[in-house]
């Protein structure tokens, strides 16, 4: 019997646990299916992955964001260009190329006519210097531009003559002060950027040409400019940075105060509040999208777990002879789980890691082209390279999962056949093979772990290339003055954004994958084709009024429709009848019960309860007729009462102890520690015959007019069979029954025996006809004795 | 689990010492790397720097970055190596002490529980070993290593980083105490619904007979009702978690930055561009450090489950052997196939009541002894004695004059051939599973395969199999029935030739046809032998030479079939429960 088969076979669940992603069937329609059900949660769902789609918006917004403020915080840093720029024009105003001359002449006030030169002649000066005035002379009349130049080259004393103290612009310049201005020129070179010689200038000439002035506010002296200036001319182009700023702090506070950097605090204020509220916003996104997942995850994996255990009792008995127990346990559990995470994690990944990945490609593109196209190059080599490494593991991992199932495999045979094992000798043998196993899953853990090992400082290593890559490009391009160095800072963050998502993508996809698989198998078990309907069926026979007669009609069968396993059986049972069933195992004695129990469906022929057809009843009302006790000793965790009662109501505890003393099990049940209210769990000390007693109890509480006895009494041994029986031939009384039993003694009594072999009745007849018919049965019965000879 | 780690071998240590140090030097290229970036950022905000300089340090620093990837590849080899070398061997110790623990150890951990043990658990603490020990040497020297960087820097941002980190791990830890007790829930729910499920899925038929599918239902809705709750109250907490560590690390960068800005402002002017630079490698160290705690934290959440499965583990490795193995190796006294009990009794340690009270009795040479008894009575457990699947509470098993205490295992082995009532098969094929083990004729050949098979009446189906005695074997011999097992795991113990023969109710899946034809040609088979067997049917042991009847663990009648007839009550019960009396008087 298939069925039976099954329950021996280990229970092919997911042992191995999760490695390798499965791959559905059909992608699509899996996932079709599964958008489907998810209808309900619709809003919920689409809710929040806006809400993901937002956040990861927001996300791309923040690095330009921090970019400025980065921006703003640097022009803190350097020197205020504007005021700078401002200072140098004014000290410009009177000492540029072509003012300078004339103001200087002014200042000189040179007055040079006949009597000066005159005066210059007749004076006691020496005979040199009077020729070299007049040759002098000469050039200034020719070139009078340069007047300050050929005046520098005359001696003192011949200036002493030309110049008198003189005023200019309300200021005092006397002559002493003219000759030194005079002599402080003569030693200029021209060539030479060096302005110290200003601080040397006579303060009347100093307030002339740097005249105090206001610039942003802030007074500047003659002094502070002069000081700037000497400051300043020390200032080259190969002068260091840090020497620049050590000089910058040398010069007149004023001064400072007018070039030093400013930091406009008011922006940097406002851009920090825009961040903060950025983030809080995003945050709270964040939770409210993940807070509805959760909720949409749990509640439909709840929705799914109560469709499939719902779904499990509308199956035809049919679907679980093909389909093992694990298998529909797996997708209860890990299935269901599978979905649920996948829905909880993967989906809102998906959307805010694509978001931010198209966003990210787009705001890189829309920022600057070249440095774009960088840093998704740069990421790409380093993606090339993980591709290359992931395809090479995967490998791995499927050998990974195979051994490891191999060697669990192994492991829960040796443990279980540990005993004979042990008196074989085979201790050697099993450590051998499971030394081989346990060498070859040491080698694909080793490699797989190894490879999956690497794609975290893979992706870290992407990250970095693609900094370095861009702050590289960036900077030629800042060279160039192509973009500003706020470009690079939006890159550096955009490259971080461009390649975290793209891994959360692939994981996704394939956390996908294997939820596809998943709900394939979850919808493909849900849309199983159910038992056949009842709704049109109105008829009742009342448990009261049932006589209790059965009649098969030229009953056809078989669990596949090709292979027939009753061919024609044709049986009456009479009221009150007790009827046998006996054959060799696969004739198929159970098989006549699942169809009078309307387990499953005749193909030809019919069965009738009092004249009346099971295929006019409903399958509850034929159920209710029936007491059925069966090989199986299923008992679930619960109390001994509950599991006695079961669903049944208004059973009283009396009518309980009155059942097991009848079935005998009152006593070990009242040795218990907790008498009718002990536990029973999986592992417990009931031996299986006190199991199956428990069960026939269940069987006997309420009274049915029919009874099924399916093999029930094969797990006690034949005494305690005998008082069961006894007490069951009591209750058997005027009720009609069936008897399954491997014991051919326990059926001697029947009234009718009905043997069967290969699926048809060969011999029908009580004991004795059937021994004096010296057939199958006589054959089988016999050959208990049959002695050694 | 620190116990478990003394099954990392000196080559592992020796990795484990390569990796931490290499740990450290990758530790010391991340921690570098910020300096090379933020050289770079202030090169390319001097106007003119030179090209080469930018290039200059970008080297470096990609450098750096490679340097980290190749000592991380080298670490994870090793890693993985000591990660699947500790399974490996931790494995190996857990198979073998399960295989050097006696039926009464291995009852006490049930045999499914040593199954995970060895399956699960273990790779369980493997996953750790491989995700976690790089973790766990790299989160504590990062965190060190960064926090030493940045603590003499900035009272202000240092300030804010321990703020920080505080945050994090009080909400982290709030959190896991509120969300682990939950978690233990949920776990035993997500084995309830299993067990709810799969009671409805084992006794479908119970449940569609009695019409108790909304029983099940409902049972099976409260549930997955409280698994729902509390699976929802998990993740719900586990949501906050999510926002607060991007909140934290966010608001840190920016805290610094803000704070940074101020503390430029009120600067000289030769300190800003250095403060600048501080800063934002200060940022990206307190990134580090913040990493690195979450780094610890996560280690902190999954050490528990580790702890858990460790624990299961080292149950196993330190459970003592009841058993003792004996030294004795030869036949001294000439004697063959006698077994004689000499008042044993026995009981389970912890039991109070005794299972046998009190056997005595011998077998000798050529004998078929047979043990009758109703469920319960201890026919299994006296003859389980025999080859010390537990051994006696009182008294002594001889076996050729000996206490079987005293032999050798392996020899005792080959004295006694054992059939067990469940047949079990090893995946391999016919041959494999009869040529099982050693005996004291070495592996049987081909013939006497065969010979094996014919005895236990296999011969018939196995030489209809497609390979023969090559035929294939599933595991736990699914491909084959009930009875064929039976008879495979008869001819398995014919094959080796044993001295005595142990037949624990080995013929129950027969039908009564072949139960009969089987046992009469090992009856000419084992004429040499002594026969122990354990039935439940009168039929198969009718002609014993000694019926021994057990009630309740004693012996209430010892004789052959007639005399038991006679003077036992309890026999005589057995007996007519099965057959007629005038079919037990043609006998």
């Amino acid at each position: 019997m298939s069925n039976k088969e099954n329950k021996t076979a280990p229970p092919i669940g997911p042992k191995g646990g999760k490695g390798t992603p499965e791959k559905p069937k059909n992608f699509k329609s899996a996932i079709q299916r599964l958008t489907k059900s998810l209808n309900e949660f619709k809003f919920l769902i689409i809710l929040a992955l806006i809400l993901a789609a937002i956040s990861s918006v927001l996300s791309l917004i923040s690095p330009n964001k921090l970019s400025d403020l980065t921006d703003e915080i640097s022009k803190g840093l350097v020197i205020n260009t504007d005021n700078m720029k401002k200072l140098e024009e004014d000290l410009l105003t009177n000492i540029d190329e072509e003012k300078l001359p004339q103001v200087l002449s002014q200042i000189l006030n040179l007055n040079i006519n006949e009597e000066v030169i005159y005066q210059v002649n007749i004076s006691n000066i020496d005979n040199s210097s009077k020729s070299l005035f007049n040759s002098t002379m000469a050039k200034i009349s020719e070139d009078p531009q340069n007047t300050l130049t050929y005046l520098s080259q005359l001696p003192d004393e011949v200036l002493n003559i030309l110049l008198n103290d003189s005023i200019y612009n309300n200021i005092n310049v006397t002559k002493e002060d003219k000759i030194s201005l005079i002599n402080i020129f003569q030693d200029i070179d021209n060539d030479d950027k060096n302005y110290t010689f200003v601080n040397e200038l006579p303060s009347s000439i100093k307030t002339i040409l740097f005249p105090a002035t206001i610039i942003d506010d802030i007074e500047i002296t003659t002094e502070d400019k002069v000081k700037f200036i000497v400051t300043m001319s020390n200032i080259n182009g190969d002068t260091p940075t840090n020497e620049i700023y050590k000089l910058v702090g040398t010069l007149p506070n004023n001064i400072q105060k007018l070039i030093n950097p400013t930091m406009n605090m008011k922006v940097i204020k406002k851009i920090t509040i825009t961040l903060v509220i950025i983030y809080i916003i995003s945050a709270l996104f964040s939770y409210i999208e993940g807070l509805s997942m959760v909720n949409v995850a749990n509640k439909y994996a709840k929705k799914l777990r109560t469709s499939i255990s719902e779904k499990i009792n509308k199956l035809p008995l049919k679907f679980f002879d093909h389909n093992l127990s694990g298998d529909i346990l797996s997708r209860v559990t890990n299935d269901v789980d599978t979905i649920a995470q996948s829905l909880n994690q993967s989906l809102s990944t998906l959307v805010s890691s694509v978001t931010l990945f198209i966003g990210s490609i787009i705001m890189m593109f829309v920022t600057n082209w070249i440095m774009a196209l960088t840093a998704i190059l740069a990421s790409l080599i380093g993606f090339v390279f993980m591709f290359i490494i992931l395809g090479k593991s995967q490998k791995y991992f499927t050998a990974r999962q195979i051994e490891l199932g191999k060697l669990n495999g192994y492991i829960e045979e040796i443990y279980s056949g540990l005993n004979v094992i042990k008196t074989c000798n085979g201790m050697e043998e099993s450590n051998k093979k499971f030394d081989e196993l346990n060498h070859k899953l040491y080698n694909c853990n080793r490699k797989s772990q190894f490879l999956s090992g690497l794609m975290h400082p893979i992706m870290n290593f992407i990250g970095n290339l693609g900094y370095v890559a861009v702050c590289i490009v960036g900077a030629l391009l800042v060279s160039k003055e192509m973009i500003t160095f706020g470009v690079i800072v939006a890159f550096i963050m955009y490259v971080r954004l461009f390649t975290n998502p793209l891994s959360q993508i692939a994981q996704a996809m394939t956390s996908l994958q294997t939820t596809a698989a998943a709900s394939e198998r979850v919808f493909d078990f849900l849309e199983e084709d159910e038992m056949s309907s009842q709704k049109n069926i109105k008829k009742i026979l009342n448990k009261d009024k049932v006589k209790g007669k059965i009649e098969f009609q030229n009953v056809k069968f078989g669990y596949d429709e090709d292979k027939i396993i009753i061919k024609n059986f044709s049986a009456t049972a009479k009221p009150g009848q007790k009827i046998a069933i006996v054959g060799p195992t696969g004739a198929g004695k159970t098989t006549m019960v699942n169809l009078l129990m309307k387990f499953y469906d005749i193909n030809e022929g019919d069965i009738k309860i009092d004249d009346t057809s099971i295929k006019e009843l409903t399958r509850e009302n034929i159920h209710n007729l029936f007491t059925m006790v069966l090989q199986d000793t299923w008992l679930f965790e619960g109390t001994i009462k509950e599991n006695i009662i079961y669903n049944r109501k208004n059973i009283s505890d009396e009518r309980v102890r009155e059942v097991c003393e009848t079935v005998g099990v009152d006593h070990f049940i009242k040795t218990l520690p907790n008498g009718y209210d002990s536990v029973i769990s999986s592992s417990d000390s009931i031996s299986s015959g006190q199991k199956q007693l428990l069960t026939i109890a269940r069987g006997m509480i309420e009274d049915a007019p029919f009874l099924i006895l399916d093999e029930a009494t094969s797990n006690v041994d034949t005494r305690t069979e005998e008082l069961v029986q006894k007490a069951m031939d009591k209750l058997m009384k005027n009720k009609t029954s069936f008897i399954i039993a491997h014991r051919l003694s326990t059926i001697k009594n029947a009234d009718l025996i009905l043997v069967m072999k290969d699926g048809n009745i060969i011999e029908t007849g009580n004991h004795n006809e059937l021994m004096k018919e010296n057939g199958f049965y006589a054959n089988l019965y016999n050959s208990q004795f049959e002695s050694i000879k | 689990m620190i116990k478990l780690l003394k099954n990392l071998r000196k080559r592992d240590w020796i990795y484990f010492f390569v990796s931490t140090c290499l740990i450290v030097f990758q530790v010391w290229l991340e921690l570098k790397m910020p300096d090379y970036m933020s050289n770079i950022t202030q090169l390319v905000q001097t106007k003119g720097a030179a090209m080469s300089d930018i290039l200059r340090e970008g080297g470096y620093m990609i450098l750096c970055a490679f340097g980290s990837l190749v000592s991380s590849f080298i670490v994870g080899y090793f890693v993985s190596r000591i990660a699947a070398s500790f399974s490996f061997r931790t494995r190996e110790n857990v198979f073998k002490k399960v295989e050097s623990l006696s039926a009464e150890d291995i009852k006490k951990f049930s045999t499914s529980s040593l199954i995970t043990r060895t399956t699960n658990d273990i790779t369980q603490i493997e996953m750790i070993i491989a995700m976690g020990l790089q973790l766990m040497i790299k989160a504590p020297v990062t965190a060190i290593w960064a926090v030493t960087k940045i603590l003499g820097k900035s009272i202000e941002w240092s300030a804010i980083t321990a703020v920080a980190v505080v945050i994090l791990l009080v909400t982290i830890g709030i959190i896991t105490k509120i969300v682990m007790p939950r978690f233990k829930i949920v776990q035993e729910l997500i084995d309830r619904i299993n067990s709810v499920t799969r009671e409805n899925l084992s006794g479908i038929r119970v449940v569609r007979a009695f019409n108790a599918e909304d029983y099940q239902e409902e049972k099976f809705e409260k549930v997955n009702n409280d698994l729902t709750n509390n699976q929802l109250f998990n993740q719900k907490a586990f949501n906050v978690l999510n926002p607060i560590m991007y909140l934290v690390m966010y608001f840190l960068t920016l805290a610094i930055y803000f704070v940074g800005a101020i503390l430029i402002k009120d600067a000289g002017l030769s300190d800003k561009i250095v403060l600048f630079g501080d800063m934002i490698v200060f940022s990206s160290y307190a990134m580090q450090v913040i990493m690195s705690f979450l780094m610890l934290a996560m280690i902190f959440m999954m050490l528990p489950r580790a702890e858990v499965s460790a624990k299961r583990i080292n149950e196993v490795l330190e459970a003592k052997t009841t058993v003792q193995n004996g030294s004795v190796k030869e036949n001294p006294n000439g004697l063959k196939g006698t077994v004689e009990f000499k008042n044993v009794s026995f009981k389970y340690p912890d039991a109070d009541e005794y299972i046998l009270e009190n056997i005595s009795f011998t077998a000798k040479r050529g004998e078929i002894v047979a043990f009758i008894g109703s469920t319960g009575s201890g026919k299994s457990t006296l003859i389980n004695l025999i080859p010390r699947f537990y051994d006696v509470t009182d008294g002594e098993i001889l076996i050729n004059g000996i206490n079987v205490k005293d032999y050798d295992e392996e020899y005792l082995n080959n004295i006694v051939g054992y059939v067990p009532q469940k047949a079990v098969m090893f995946s391999g094929t016919v041959n494999s599973n009869i040529s099982y083990g050693s005996s004291v004729h070495g592996k049987p050949n081909q013939k006497k395969i065969e010979e094996a098979l014919k005895v236990s009446q296999a011969y018939d189906f196995v030489s209809k199999l497609d390979d023969k005695e090559n035929a294939h074997v599933a595991q736990g011999g699914t491909n084959f029935s009930g009875g064929q097992k039976q008879r495979l795991s008869i001819a398995r113990t014919v094959a080796r030739d044993p001295e005595i023969y142990i037949f624990d109710d080995s013929f129950s899946a027969l039908d009564y046809k072949t139960d009969a034809t089987l046992r009469k040609e090992l009856k000419k088979y084992t004429k040499d032998a002594t026969n122990l067997i354990v039935a439940q049917r009168i039929g198969t042991i009718l002609h014993a030479d000694k019926i021994i009847v057990l009630d309740r663990g004693k012996c209430v009648g010892m004789g052959t079939h007639k005399e038991l007839m006679k003077k036992c009550k309890v026999y005589k019960e057995i007996a007519l429960s099965q057959v007629t009396k005038e079919e037990l008087e043609n006998v």
